[in-house]
């Protein structure tokens, strides 16, 4: 396999690992939502991201064509293999601590998906075309949210504003590019991040202040998650996640 | 499209919405025809429809039923599926089903923007429907009232 050919893998992969282990935690809700119709709502999102996942594994296990299928690459990877961003494997907490998740990484995942789509790998822009459909949908459900809950009650506010603190910090990982993000833009691959920071930025700034929320002053920003350096909460994912391929492997459906 | 494979693709229902063949939806793509095989080109509603897999198996078995043996299933995600491409027939179809069609083209502004409030119940045919969640029952419906009959029904969204 050729060196572009290994690093195009390795980048649908990382692709595909933040809608898994988002997907994965908007799981967790089914049966606890605040009210049916979130419920709903939060894991029909999970299904679409879960489906956008698909997508991206199973198009890397045949450019990879040594036999590994979409489930191996979901279940039979290291903590340290997985690349999603630290953002998504937060956990969910309290309805407002999943929507303020939610609405920082449907930001970042429209605008990205918006310039994916001129990809010049045919595949990767087909795929960025369809997820964008669904993940519009997915922004207009978490900033309706965000303006409920920020400019709803006293309580919901309080809550709102402080998931946003805890979760600030985790912001700037999602336009700030790893070597690989790096490579693959040059190639006309992949996305040119730094190019989404402002756009990034600005959407979120301007939906914080519609629903009152103070954008908070301190930012100790966290990264690593792109170099498969996960906080503690990925490994809780993972065991839950891989317990049924790892104890009864190639278990199907 | 042959006219014979067409009937016999007709005969497949969306598992989930089985008023609507695969035809009326509007997932079927081309049917190419070689010496050795017959390829059905297919396309997901959305990424993540838990039906895919088993509407590829129900073609297959209504293939296999009408003596066509090899019939390969390529999924192709390019271009995206629109609900453009439901057949009038099938709009008719939903709506006697008691979900609400689409509204409007995708490419109007206005759709995307949810700006109609105009969907009618499917029940009474009221204009007076409210959206009670963007995310209904599928990933593919919306979850409406009608505050005349008093009814819940699901609204097959824009797409």
């Amino acid at each position: 396999m050729s060196h572009v050919k290994q690093h195009l893998v390795q980048y649908l992969i990382s692709l595909g690992d933040n809608p898994l282990i988002l997907g994965q935690r908007l799981g967790e809700w089914c049966g606890h939502g605040p009210i049916l119709e979130v419920d709903m709502a939060l894991t029909n999102i999970s299904l679409d991201l879960l489906g956008q996942t698909r997508s991206y594994f199973q198009y890397a296990a045949e450019l990879e064509g040594e036999g590994r299928t979409e489930d191996d690459i979901a279940f039979l990877r290291q903590l340290r293999e997985y690349k999603n961003v630290l953002l998504v494997e937060q956990p969910n907490q309290d309805f407002a601590y999943t929507i303020a998740r939610q609405f920082f990484f449907d930001v970042f995942h429209y605008l990205f998906l918006q310039e994916l789509q001129a990809s010049n790998d045919e595949q990767l822009a087909a795929i960025a075309a369809k997820s964008i459909k669904e993940v519009k949908y997915h922004l207009r459900f978490s900033k309706d949210w965000m303006l409920r809950l920020g400019d709803g009650t006293e309580e919901s506010h309080n809550k709102l504003q402080h998931a946003v603190n805890d979760l600030w910090i985790y912001v700037e990982e999602l336009y700030t590019p790893s070597p690989l993000d790096q490579e693959m833009a040059e190639l006309g691959i992949g996305v040119e991040l730094g190019n989404l920071a402002t756009p990034i930025q600005e959407h979120i700034r301007a939906t914080l202040s519609e629903a009152t929320i103070l954008i908070p002053k301190k930012n100790w920003p966290q990264s690593g998650g792109k170099m498969g350096n996960h906080t503690e909460h990925l490994g809780y994912i993972l065991a839950e996640m891989q317990y049924l391929q790892r104890t009864y492997p190639g278990a199907k459906w | 499209m042959s006219s014979s494979f067409f009937s016999i693709l007709e005969t497949v229902k969306d598992p989930e919405v089985p008023v609507l063949s695969i035809l009326d939806l509007g997932i079927v793509r081309a049917v190419n025809e070689t010496k050795e095989e017959i390829e059905i080109v297919i396309t997901p509603t959305y990424s993540g429809c838990p039906a895919m897999d088993m509407i590829s198996a129900h073609i297959k078995q209504a293939m296999a039923a009408n003596g066509h043996e090899q019939v390969t299933i390529t999924t192709v995600l390019s271009p995206p599926w629109t609900t453009d491409w439901l057949s009038e027939s099938g709009k008719e179809k939903l709506k006697t089903y008691g979900i609400a069609p689409p509204i409007g083209a995708t490419t109007d502004k206005r759709v995307l923007m949810s700006e109609f409030s105009s969907v009618h119940c499917p029940h009474c045919n009221s204009e007076n429907t409210q959206l009670i969640s963007q995310f209904g029952s599928t990933a593919c419906k919306a979850f409406y009232t009608c505050k005349e009959c008093l009814e819940p029904f699901d609204y097959f969204k824009c797409h």
